[in-house]
């Protein structure tokens, strides 16, 4: 209890480590589940549907598998690199999201002042590009330690492809950097609060589209996902990398690109979409926005009923309207006014990172996979003069705008 | 003991133990590893030192560039395990004698710093302490170090260049 | 506080550990990585007198260190590769056409 008591930092970062980290894994768990479902639904298919209702209980079957299924180890593999890789890969994707801050910096919860982020670094943006540039060592070490000729090949074409969009994705964030003259996440997304002639907010996407384009593009290459998803190509690769991995291990670097996917879609909410900021301005008349997050879940609740009682699964029925009160409750208790100034930050924010997730999603369902030598083309010769012309352009308006 | 000193001893001792592995290691691989963690533990160094800045940077240039590339040569030229052979006579008879010289002068340096360091040290907190934030590293950086910096990006533009006609294949 | 000795003293055991390997290694690669780690020994004494004295030249040097570091890597590793190429060996007795 001494020990409690001398380190309240310690001890209110490891509460939040355990919250992050139990929010973080089944936001993992789900977002399998919410692509497929998806891209089902851009097929023309149903997706899961039988474990539980409309497969929910999909990712949890799913887990239980990979627990379960044989852990093959190559003889001919690398035994400790072999067994690093996938670790590296996870833990460094999830270390990441210690530096996201995901509501404002003061903010009061049970009349305590508290932090809505793990750590709070001043330099947290150029923090947050050094972790996540390791990560490739968790694909580039699992490609080699392997020691066959599939995982070889993905390894170094993951980790070239890697190395080369990380150079546009940096250079797309600097044009923000240079209008927020700050690496802190805090000033960034305080330079956005406000609005242009009322109504358009202040974000940095709107002076930097280009940049912003430029980001997400390379983020989307960054994570290996379609359609620049080379790493793994399962026709010409097999399955790239992890070919060698079977298992939990397996899971772990499947987890890590989820966990990846989450980090920029969280980056690019902080650095272009303004944070945890609502696109609405503050003024008295706008004061419904406040209920917002509780109209949102009462208005979901009663879809989840009526959705539910008129499914044809007996466990839908059973188990949708339950959800469903659920859902009612909260967004109830989100009108309280204790609760109700706590929940907004994480509320936009929450909302923001989930359209770009779905944005992901989106182009996975719609464009076909680019030939390797067209991606390396791309990246080169059209990202990357597209980010620096992008940069010339916006250190050349913020000089014309210095004070003389 | 405080807990500075206990991450720098767990850091210190981490890199010696990456530096060590560097130099034994007879994969390639295993060794860019080593010399990956050495990286890494000098980078919290950096951090408990108050320049978060440049171990930022260390992480981000060095593990997250300089070695991936070294990795990735290592598995574009398929480098196997190394093969040992004994001490050239020039490593014998110059080499070691010069370490064990070089050693003994850095023992010495170091136990006669310690009168030194407490005189200067005494001058240098006097003027009052400079936070290493980035913004007054760049301030530096940007007017007193103004033409060295712009010299180092005519030596990237050259390395380029260089490294380009060198890796590529001869028509 | 650690005292400024302590990171001295690794600084320089990390820099006798880079001559070290760059003697006895006989892997080009793991050569220059010797390299790169007597670099980074000089940098860790270069921010531990930075704090010390309290001032920034000596992390605006580690800066230009690094920047340096990484064009010579590119370089290096470029030399290397065409070594490679044209020895079909990384072993550094191969390459011994200066030798006298």
């Amino acid at each position: 209890m001494d020990f409690v008591t001398q380190h309240p930092v310690l001890v209110v970062s490891l509460i939040k480590i355990a919250i992050a980290l139990f929010v973080v894994m089944t936001a993992l768990a789900y977002l399998t589940w919410f692509e497929r479902k998806v891209v089902a639904r851009i097929q023309s298919r149903w997706g899961p549907y039988w474990v539980g209702p409309h497969g929910l209980l999909q990712p949890l079957a799913d887990g239980i598998k990979f627990l379960f299924k044989e852990d093959v180890i190559p003889p001919a593999a690398d035994k400790v690199t072999y067994l690093l890789a996938p670790f590296l890969a996870l833990a460094l994707a999830l270390t990441t999201l210690a530096l996201i801050p995901i509501g404002p910096a003061t903010i009061s919860i049970l009349g305590q002042p508290t932090q809505l982020v793990i750590s709070h670094s001043p330099v947290g943006l150029i923090l947050l590009f050094a972790i996540s540039s390791i990560g490739v060592y968790g694909v580039a070490l699992a490609g080699w330690s392997s020691n066959s000729k599939y995982p070889l090949l993905g390894g170094l074409r993951s980790s070239a492809q890697m190395i080369s969009y990380e150079v546009s994705l940096t250079l797309s964030v600097v044009g923000v950097l240079l209008i927020a003259g700050s690496l802190d996440f805090y000033n960034i997304v305080g330079g956005q609060s406000g609005h242009w002639w009322h109504f358009l907010p202040k974000w940095h996407v709107f002076p930097q589209f280009l940049g912003f384009i430029c980001y997400l593009t390379a983020a989307i290459a960054e994570t290996n996902r379609v359609p620049f998803d080379l790493p793994e190509a399962e026709t010409e690769l097999v399955a790239g990398f992890h070919t060698e991995y079977s298992s939990f291990k397996f899971a772990m670097f499947f987890m890590a690109e989820y966990g990846n996917m989450i980090t920029v879609s969280c980056l690019a909410t902080l650095l272009f979409l303004g944070g945890w900021l609502s696109p609405f301005p503050e003024t008295g008349a706008w004061r419904w926005q406040l209920y917002l997050p509780a109209a949102g879940l009462i208005i979901g609740g009663i879809a989840l009923i009526i959705g539910g009682l008129r499914s044809v699964q007996w466990n839908a029925k059973a188990v949708f309207p339950v959800l469903g009160i659920i859902c009612i409750g909260v967004g109830y208790l989100c009108t309280w006014q204790s609760v109700m100034p706590v929940i907004q930050g994480p509320f936009w924010f929450i909302a923001k990172v989930f359209f770009l997730l779905f944005f992901y999603v989106w182009a996975r369902g719609t464009l076909p996979r680019f030939r390797y030598d067209q991606l390396m083309a791309f990246g080169w010769k059209f990202l990357l003069p597209l980010a620096l012309i992008n940069l010339v352009g916006t250190s050349l308006v913020e000089v014309l705008r210095l004070p003389r | 003991m405080s807990v500075a000193m206990l991450v720098f001893f767990a850091c210190g001792v981490m890199a010696v133990l990456g530096a060590i592995g560097l130099i034994l290691a007879r994969e390639p691989v295993h060794s860019a590893l080593s010399l990956v963690l050495v990286m890494v533990a000098l980078a919290v160094l950096y951090l408990l030192l108050g320049a978060a800045f440049i171990a930022a940077i260390q992480i981000l240039v060095y593990a997250g560039a300089v070695m991936v590339l070294f990795i990735f040569v290592i598995m574009l030229l398929n480098a196997g395990v190394e093969v040992r052979t004994n001490l050239s006579r020039l490593a014998r008879w110059v080499g070691i004698p010069l370490a064990i010289v070089f050693l003994v002068e850095m023992a010495y340096a170091m136990s006669r710093e310690y009168g030194a360091r407490t005189a200067m040290a005494a001058g240098g907190a006097a003027a009052g302490p400079v936070p290493a934030s980035t913004q007054a590293l760049s301030m530096k950086l940007f007017t007193e170090f103004v033409l060295p910096f712009e010299l180092t990006s005519i030596l990237i533009l050259i390395a380029i260049l260089g490294a380009l006609v060198l890796a590529k294949k001869e028509a | 506080m650690v005292p400024i000795s302590y990171y001295i003293i690794l600084s320089a055991v990390l820099f006798g550990l880079g001559v070290v390997g760059f003697v006895f290694k006989r892997n080009i690669i793991t050569i220059f990585m010797s390299i790169e780690l007597m670099l980074n020994a000089v940098n860790l004494a270069f921010v531990a007198f930075s704090r010390e004295f309290n001032q920034l030249d000596g992390m605006i040097f580690v800066f230009f260190v690094i920047v340096v570091a990484a064009a010579e890597a590119a370089v290096g590793l470029a030399i290397i590769m065409v070594v490679a190429r044209n020895r079909k060996s990384l072993n550094v007795e191969d390459v011994n056409l200066l030798k006298f």
